[in-house]
């Protein structure tokens, strides 16, 4: 491997500072499961590491008990969300998405911004936080800004980050009573692979237990980036939740997706999947609420 | 370039120079001589290089070494006592057939060794679970899932 000189600030303003005095030749660096693997191959040929391991407040996992919001690190491996009962019980999608991420030789290590920031169009990590309405908190030289975790994406392998940009955590709102939600990585293997097609479904009820309050459907490797079926959110909300209108959702969903033939599957295997897997996560969802009840 | 880092590595206390660029394997098998952890594919694909870092599983080929500065490590060679004798989980592996080439084995046996310490009741879904990350060519898994739940309950401890 290539040799590099690595540095471990203890503060997100000490790293960007680095950062901008070599600001050609650095790299920032999390868990470093992707990073070491493009310095290894020679894809990445950085002078200087800046790693995000000792920036304390990147690594807390905290709910707040006034707001009720829940505040995920960059720096939060993917083992510890896997680990955290509240994620399990409160926020299953998270855990679903998560406890399938590479290995858990990878999930001790990697961390799950570095999986926002990577931004492959499979992105595990993201399609729950998207479902969560997330928001990200972006840390620069001019200062922070906050952007929806949705918009952090531009292209494959692209987010709006800037230079020197450090995503410092992601911000859940507190979630809404009777609120269901699920995905499903599906593929081959669930380890060390990329899903065929990754489906996140949030379903959220009135009081009745039957009408819809608020539905996010968001699909992984659907588009170039994690997309959200807006028609199918736009057909559940409002209307009374059964397993006919799941189908119907299903349809629409696979039809605004925009997924295309690759190495792992073909456009019409996808576009079918999409479809039964909305149905099913849809369930699921239900299935959640109505156990808390 | 080079960053002095303490650590310890199978219950001793170690203090060296490395260079910021070597992986812990790179540090372990090359420095070391400690060759019982496999370098497979160097990717982070196969688990072959398996180590314990702070009683979690971790893949050595895509950790800094310089990561490693005042962490506890444990390796393949820190399992079998000063006499000798085998590890449960290495003496389980032999007697049911968990081994045949050999490779993934330090790999195989440090990954259940974690989930053992952490989980010593582990049932079969949560042993594939963890050993999902390393990949054995030879066994079709099963002899190793059994090598493992024979010595279940024990905590994967070497008492």
């Amino acid at each position: 491997m290539k040799a590099f000189k690595y540095v471990s600030p203890t503060t997100v303003e000490q790293a960007i500072d680095f950062h901008g005095q070599h600001s050609e030749t650095a790299r920032y660096i999390g868990g470093g499961t992707d990073v070491i693997v493009k310095v290894k191959e020679g894809w990445s040929e950085p002078d200087y590491l800046i790693s995000l391991k000792k920036i304390e407040e990147m690594s807390e996992l905290h709910k707040n008990d006034a707001t009720q919001e829940l505040s995920i690190g960059a720096m939060v491996t993917h083992a510890t969300l896997e680990k955290s009962l509240m994620i399990r019980n409160e926020y299953p999608i998270i855990y679903d998405a998560v406890s399938n991420i590479g290995s858990l030789q990878v999930r001790n290590v990697g961390t799950i911004g570095g999986n926002l920031i990577n931004a492959v169009p499979s992105a595990d990590g993201a399609i729950p936080l998207i479902a969560l309405d997330g928001m990200a908190l972006l840390h620069g030289p001019d200062g922070e800004r906050s952007v929806e975790v949705k918009d952090l994406f531009v292209a494959p392998y692209k987010t709006i980050l800037k230079p020197r940009e450090i995503l410092k955590k992601i911000t859940l709102p507190p979630l809404a009573p009777h609120t269901g939600s699920a995905y499903i990585k599906f593929g081959r293997r669930a380890a060390m692979e990329l899903p065929l097609i990754g489906v996140g479904v949030l379903l959220t009820l009135e009081d009745d237990l039957a009408t819809c309050a608020k539905a996010r459907i968001c699909l992984g490797v659907a588009a170039p980036v994690p997309m959200r079926a807006f028609d199918a959110e736009k057909l559940l909300a409002g209307k009374k939740i059964n397993e006919e209108i799941l189908i119907e959702a299903g349809k629409i969903a696979a039809d605004e997706s925009k997924v295309r033939d690759s190495i792992r599957g073909k456009a019409w295997h996808r576009k079918e999947m999409i479809r039964v897997q909305v149905r099913r996560m849809g369930l699921k969802c239900l299935e959640i609420i109505k156990d808390k009840n | 370039m080079t960053t002095n880092i303490s650590f310890s590595l199978n219950g001793d206390e170690i203090s060296y120079d490395v260079k910021d660029h070597w992986t812990l394997l790179h540090l372990l098998r090359e420095k070391m001589g400690l060759i019982g952890t496999k370098e497979g594919c160097g990717n982070g694909e196969c688990g072959a290089c398996t180590v314990i870092v702070d009683k979690l599983a971790i893949n050595s080929c895509l950790y800094l070494a310089v990561e490693v500065d005042g962490k506890t490590i444990e390796t393949i060679e820190g399992l079998a006592s000063t006499e000798g004798s085998l590890h449960p989980l290495q003496q389980s592996f032999v007697d049911n057939g968990g081994i045949q080439c050999g490779f993934c084995t330090p790999g195989m046996i440090m990954s259940s060794k974690a989930l053992l310490d952490e989980n010593p009741d582990a049932d079969r879904e949560e042993i594939k679970h963890a050993l999902a990350g390393n990949i054995c060519r030879c066994t079709g898994y099963i002899q190793i899932f059994e090598s493992v739940e024979a010595v279940k309950g024990m905590g994967g401890q070497n008492e």
